[in-house]
């Protein structure tokens, strides 16, 4: 059974980052794993131009979908109903998780094979299943590990990128029946490999999630690298497609320019090993494939980003992850230690709006804006900017606070009264100068402890003179006569 | 984001006449990095000129969810700079505060964003003004010695400078540059993030700190005093903590690094 989603990750968010960053393995983990991604990742682009360009291109793509979003969501609707599949419209996780339990109420389902679906995670719809008596089955290798475990995915690309070659034999060989422990990796990919198959024989319901749905042809386009995402789709008799309403586009050609960024920017891979478009059920003439397909589009908050216009570009991702491939901070914690479905820099931007501001206030200030994110993001997300109005946001107090889910909930009547005597301070010459004066002449008694600076460095202490006052001595070394006015 | 390459932006001449835009760092917790800035503008034929009134960029407000105290700060600093001379900032954060984010701060204040958008274009981070502005070119006095640069991030993916840090320091005859691992990638200050979240800046310092010992370097330079004090403050306290009574990995100012190695006493020796 999966973790239940955490309502409030901001609550206990330092004391996890402590116990990640304290964790030896995890740190060396993440930080070869991401090394190497992000060797692979640059390994792709190698021509700047080349990569800037389609950068530029995918963002626009990605603004003008959402540009004209509730036309092409109509259009999509339209579509996909013309090619028989079948629309459903959530807006909270609880329906999305209620459509599909109608769904297998009525094909009276025992089991459901899933492929690989973030969205899904989010809604938290294997709890819901599972509790409804259905036998879940993750088919993606990662997904199946984290399953396996009882944990959550670390890694919206790579879900079990936490775990070692070891851990995986050990979690292996305790928990399926007659496996010995083997590190060998290609005996545990076929390992878990014939379990996968004989279960997606027996499945009454393929789950899956959606890359790009495209409103003109009304095709959902699905990318994949185990073969599971296609058995999911294909054999099932029903196929239940969930996803974010942002991820539509106007045009299949979109689709070409994206996913010429996706698994570059994901992987490090030139091309996904399975492309799936799937436009609509079997026909009568075909001797193959699902007698149902139905697409779920969730809002959960989604649409509150949509309607603000500098939250909007939180919706242009295309969910690659490589925004955490390149993050110090993610690096160092892992996935887990956010407690969101959605961890590393994209999570601290699109939790805000599922899961409300001040629920996930820490994670919005858990970044040194160093922009790595944004360098690579192939969309051109403009991570830290957001990060910085969400602090804004979460931090105003009642006056000023927006109507955004949350904001305002984080507002610390210390932390107010800090900035506003630092404003104080800075704004007024006279007293900058006044103080600075006063702690170069104190400097002997600055702390030797200076709150959690001093955990782990040694104290800042003032020179004897201020740069202001050095300049107005008289210097030998003067070349110029340069002036202090 | 926005971004400055060198080559994109276009340069003016040498000035007779810079302001200096020292950061309230430098002025109160590293006066000579702003010493030397002045004397390496001096030795060019540049007039160097402080306001008395400046204070900060207000950066520390902005990042921390505090827009109208960031706003109060940065409004008095636009007032600073009357005569259309470059400003130079002895730090690429804060010269990127006021170059790509001042505009932004005052986004919905018609007055304060045309001055922040004028001063924008004048504002310079103090090795980019060294090496497009001055063309920098001054014999090396200093002894063989192996060095590491560390750029801050805002510096890198906002100013461009590290180019420009970098150049400077290759024009030094007798200074080798290593390379530490993982070079373009945060130290961890982030300013109030360093002290909201003690165990990640922590383990990003300390990896820092190890990574540059383990380049080799026998001192840092950086362009970014920020990153200097968590550098450094961090290396000292690993070197309490081990009992080493001398700094394993010294730090020191592009400014103060360059002055050194690149002054003449009046007999000829090194400075």
């Amino acid at each position: 059974m999966s973790h239940p989603i955490q309502l409030h990750p901001s609550a206990d968010f330092i004391a996890r980052t402590r116990a990640a960053t304290a964790d030896k393995d995890l740190r060396k983990g993440f930080r070869g794993a991401m090394d190497f991604l992000q060797a692979k990742r640059a390994a792709q682009f190698p021509d700047p131009v080349e990569l800037e360009t389609l950068r530029d291109l995918g963002a626009a793509i990605r603004r003008h979908s959402l540009a004209c979003l509730p036309d092409l969501l109509e259009q999509l609707e339209g579509r996909l109903t013309a090619n028989g599949i079948q629309v459903h419209w959530a807006e909270t996780p609880d329906e999305a998780n209620a459509i599909v339990l109608d769904i297998v109420r009525r094909r009276q389902a025992k089991s459901v094979i899933k492929g690989k679906s973030m969205v899904s995670e989010e809604v938290a719809m294997n709890h819901v299943l599972e509790a409804a008596g259905l036998e879940v089955l993750e088919s993606d290798m990662g997904e199946y590990i984290v399953q396996l475990a009882g944990e959550a995915p670390s890694h919206i690309i790579m879900p079990a990128i936490h775990k070692s070659k070891q851990q995986i034999a050990a979690l292996f060989a305790a928990k399926l029946p007659g496996v010995a422990y083997t590190e060998d990796v290609d005996e545990l990919i076929r390992i878990g490999r014939d379990v996968l198959r004989r279960k997606f024989a027996a499945a009454d319901i393929g789950l899956s999630g959606v890359n790009f749905a495209v409103a003109e042809t009304g095709t959902l386009f699905l990318v994949e690298n185990e073969g599971n995402g296609r058995m999911c789709t294909t054999v099932p008799k029903v196929h239940v497609a969930i996803t974010g309403i942002e991820k539509v586009v106007a045009k299949l050609e979109h689709v070409a320019v994206l996913n010429t960024l996706l698994p570059r920017s994901a992987t490090g891979q030139a091309v996904e090993t399975y492309q799936n478009f799937i436009s609509g059920p079997r026909k009568p003439d075909e001797l193959d494939g699902p007698e149902e397909v139905h697409l779920i589009l969730l809002d959960n908050g989604r649409t509150q980003a949509y309607a603000d216009r500098e939250f909007r570009a939180t919706l242009q991702c295309i969910r690659c992850g490589a925004c955490m491939n390149h993050c110090p901070v993610y690096a160092r914690i892992g996935g887990h230690a956010y407690g969101t479905t959605y961890p590393g820099p994209i999570g601290a931007i699109i939790s805000p709006h599922l899961l409300g501001i001040g629920a996930t206030h820490a994670l919005a200030t858990a970044s040194t804006l160093c922009g790595a994110c944004a360098e690579v993001c192939p969309v051109r997300i403009p991570i830290p900017q957001l990060l910085i109005r969400l602090r804004n946001e979460a931090q105003a107090d009642s006056a000023h606070a927006s109507a955004l889910r949350g904001a305002g909930e984080s507002h610390s009547v210390l932390g107010s009264l800090i900035f506003r005597a630092w404003a104080l301070l800075y704004a007024h010459p006279a007293f900058y100068r006044m103080a600075t004066w006063l702690m170069s002449r104190l400097r002997v008694l600055a702390p030797a402890r200076q709150g959690a600076w001093t955990q782990m460095r040694t104290p800042l202490i003032p020179a004897r003179r201020r740069l202001r006052d050095l300049l107005r001595e008289p210097r030998r070394d003067a070349a110029r006569d340069s002036t202090v006015a | 984001m926005e971004h400055d390459t060198a080559g994109a932006r276009r340069y003016p001449a040498k000035p007779a006449d810079v302001y200096l835009f020292a950061t309230c760092l430098i002025d109160q917790f590293a006066p000579e990095a702003g010493m030397d800035t002045v004397r390496l503008l001096e030795r060019e034929g540049i007039r160097v000129h402080f306001p008395a009134d400046q204070t900060c960029c207000g950066q520390p407000a902005y990042t921390s969810g505090y827009p109208d105290e960031a706003r109060a700060v940065a409004a008095r600093q636009l007032e600073l700079f009357p005569e259309p001379w470059p400003v130079v900032v002895p730090s690429g954060s804060c010269a990127a505060m006021m170059r790509h984010h001042y505009p932004k701060l005052f986004a919905a204040d018609k007055v304060h964003l045309a001055k922040s958008e004028e001063l924008a274009e004048r504002i310079f981070e103090f090795t980019e003004f060294l090496v497009h502005v001055v063309h920098f070119d001054r014999p090396d006095h200093g002894a063989a010695s192996t060095v590491a640069l560390h750029t801050s991030c805002h510096a890198r993916r906002e100013m461009g400078s590290h180019a420009s840090s970098e150049a400077l320091l290759a024009g030094l005859s007798r200074v080798k540059l290593v390379r530490q691992e993982h070079a373009e990638e945060c130290c961890g200050f982030g300013g109030t993030f360093s002290v909201r979240h003690p165990a990640i800046s922590e383990a990003m310092v300390t990896d820092k700190v190890q990574s540059l010992v383990a380049a080799g370097a026998e001192c840092v330079v950086s362009a970014d005093s920020g990153c200097l004090f968590n550098i450094l403050g961090r290396a000292d306290h690993m070197d309490r903590a081990a009992g080493r009574d001398s700094p394993s990995l010294p730090c020191e100012h592009i400014a103060n690094f360059l002055w050194r190695r690149t002054a003449e006493t009046l007999n000829g020796e090194s400075a």
